[in-house]
């Protein structure tokens, strides 16, 4: 992967009337990389990626592509293409047709669309389904026909708007996985919209989470997932426990916390905050480990098991502390038993303990 | 175990389903029946019947109807005047309809319904007043007359003419253009003129090569519409026209019920053959437009 940047957004705002559908956005996506824009419906990303295309412009800010400025340039002359939620494949036309249109618009020699056309099918392993319809093939199958029109035209960066969303588990699971192999074949600059977590975890280098029109973390999967910066982005992307209090002492490498009902809690700060500061301690649930007897370490709690849900590879329990205060844990079934006594039960009472390090302070 | 009962066998089954369907039918092939096979084939034998001297029909068959029909530049004239005439209709409404339909499409949905409405509001006052209508405004006295003198310059002879007649049956047949394109357009993903410019291409080549295509189920059924209404009309000819533009439909009329004596067999036969053109055209004109799409 080089450095050399595929688009770069610059305080770019969208208002529809009144509403500020994307606000103030800078985002530096780099050369080939998969780079996915996560959040929730209406938070932003489906307009931010309509304005890399050019269906939308933006109100103020400047989008440029490859080095060019591009925000007032019409869709049809960026060197972009679009893989479109509902495929949009032209009915009336073959699927040969359908992914040779791109290139005829772009008046490349006819003796050279059919070879491309060609290389592209059997790219998307659909060789022998170039004289179909759109409407004869699978869901799947014009996901691919999609894909394989929008990449014809080697384009320098490739749009995804939530692209598997109508198909069925199993297929996306599959094209998750094909997709992100396409990628890293062709080495195009891949910008992928969705609202599954999981989907974006699995498949970019980075990723961007959205929310309100905001950006609100810019990261890899791994540093989204394991230090998210706010509250939202915790939440969003996977699950945690959260636990409000206020600052009582800023250390290195810990912080210390007193929790609402007055336990001292220590955690990893993230961001800037001042003693007596209102934050939130998040704490992934897989990360916790309820023992019978207490540990000799400072995050640990007394805890009664409320519920215990077995799903097969976890065991998810959920646990009181105080009157107020609940927490998820998930513990991996890492031994084989049918020994009702290996598992907790409703009612027994044990301890909370975690590693610090994975409690994560957040200010916002 | 269920029992069945003898008479709910499949066969059985399959034949009260006949039944049924038939029953179903029965009213509409009915009507169909005596309403237009019936009288259509009384016309087809009046063709070949003889006229009398009063406008009676003597019941002698021979070919002389037809012969004079061919014989005649009169009813070639009348032929091609009047497809003619259908022709520019339709072509007219179809380019001021299409960009009408699609502004309708496009609007919001409250804008679009008022839209809808106004297309539809002619219809509540009766054709040959709005007709009368246009003879005024048209007239030599008339609102677009006196705008000409206003703004200095001469007057016009904008009625009786041709093009009065060719204003009038635009203006009565562009709705029966815009709600079918209305109803393609409708249906139309407009998410594919996204993806076309998307390819690289400008809005015009768009239009040509996606939206136009899919939409000509619309083009076709409008341009039916209008072309064969207004090819086979009398009354807009006859106010608008004067006596000037004679159309197929002011022929027949004459031939039916002024002309000294009336002739039947002769009307009859003009119109079996203009049916017999007319259906041949559409005929073609399905085959090449929709054929694109099979």
């Amino acid at each position: 992967m080089t450095n050399a940047s595929a688009v770069v957004l610059q305080q770019v705002t969208k208002r529809f009337q009144n509403v500020t559908a994307v606000d103030a956005i800078d985002l530096d996506i780099r050369d080939g990389e998969f780079f996915s824009m996560l959040g929730p419906s209406g938070c932003g990303k489906t307009t931010t990626l309509r304005m890399i295309a050019g269906f939308e412009f933006p109100s103020s800010g400047v989008i440029s592509l490859a080095g060019a400025q591009v925000e007032k340039i019409p869709a049809h002359l960026r060197n972009v293409n679009t893989v479109f939620q509902s495929y949009a494949l032209f009915p009336h036309m073959t699927v040969a047709e359908n992914i040779a249109f791109g290139l005829e618009m772009k008046n490349v020699p006819r003796a050279d669309i059919k070879p491309r056309v060609d290389a592209a099918l059997a790219m998307v392993q659909l060789s022998n389904y170039g004289t179909r319809r759109p409407k004869q093939l699978s869901g799947g199958q014009q996901q691919r026909v999609a894909l394989a029109r929008a990449l014809v035209n080697r384009p320098k960066v490739l749009l995804l708007d939530e692209p598997l969303g109508a198909l069925d588990l199993k297929l996306r699971k599959e094209m998750q996985i094909e997709l992100k192999r396409l990628q890293q074949e062709v080495g195009i600059t891949f910008i992928y919209v969705t609202h599954d977590q999981e989907e974006a975890l699995t498949m970019s280098d980075r990723i961007a989470v959205m929310n309100q029109g905001k950006l609100l973390q810019v990261g890899s999967p791994t540093e989204i997932y394991e230090r998210p910066s706010s509250r939202f982005v915790a939440d969003f992307i996977g699950e945690a426990n959260f636990i409000d209090g206020h600052v009582i002492d800023i250390g290195a490498p810990y912080c210390t916390v007193r929790a609402s009902n007055g336990l001292e809690l220590q955690g990893i700060l993230q961001g800037a905050t001042t003693v007596g500061a209102a934050v939130t301690i998040a704490i992934r649930p897989e990360k916790l480990r309820l023992t019978v007897q207490s540990p000799d370490n400072v995050s640990t709690l007394a805890a009664k098991v409320e519920q215990v849900v077995y799903i097969g590879s976890d065991t998810r329990l959920t646990v009181r502390l105080s009157d107020t205060i609940t927490l998820d844990v998930w513990e991996q079934n890492n031994r084989s038993t049918l020994d009702r006594d290996a598992y907790w039960q409703r009612g027994e009472q044990g301890f909370v303990t975690w590693n610090p390090d994975n409690a994560l302070i957040l200010t916002a | 175990m269920t029992v069945v009962a003898p008479d709910e066998t499949p066969l059985a089954q399959q034949r009260q389903q006949r039944l049924r369907l038939w029953l179903l039918l029965a009213p509409g092939a009915l009507w169909l029946f005596f309403f237009f096979v019936l009288p259509l084939l009384i016309v087809m034998l009046y063709s070949f019947a003889t006229p009398g001297p009063t406008g009676n029909v003597i019941w002698q068959f021979n070919f002389d109807s037809y012969i004079t029909l061919v014989g005649k530049d009169l009813y070639f004239n009348a032929y091609y005047r009047s497809l003619w005439v259908g022709i520019q209709t339709t072509v007219i409404c179809l380019l001021v309809g299409y960009p009408l339909a699609l502004y309708m499409t496009l609007a919001e949905p409250k804008q679009r319904n008022l839209l809808l409405f106004l297309v539809l509001i002619p219809f509540w006052t009766n054709f040959l007043v709005r007709t009368y209508a246009w003879m005024i405004i048209l007239s030599n006295n008339g609102l677009i007359n006196d705008l000409l003198q206003m703004l200095g310059f001469a007057k016009q002879l904008l009625y009786p003419s041709a093009g009065a007649v060719l204003v009038g049956l635009i203006y009565g047949n562009l709705p029966f253009m815009v709600l079918p394109l209305y109803a393609s357009l409708a249906r139309f993903d407009f998410t594919l003129m996204e993806a076309s410019a998307d390819l690289g291409a400008g809005r015009w080549r768009s239009f040509w090569r996606i939206m136009f295509p899919l939409t000509v189920p619309g083009v076709v059924a409008g341009s039916v519409l209008v072309f064969i209404p207004t090819v086979g009309q009398f009354v807009v000819s006859d106010l608008l026209g004067g006596s000037k533009v004679d159309l197929l439909g002011n022929l027949l009329q004459r031939l039916f019920t002024r002309s000294n004596p009336p002739n039947w067999p002769l009307g009859s036969a003009l119109a079996l053959v203009f049916m017999f053109v007319l259906t041949v055209i559409v005929i073609i004109y399905f085959r090449t437009t929709t054929e694109e799409d099979r």
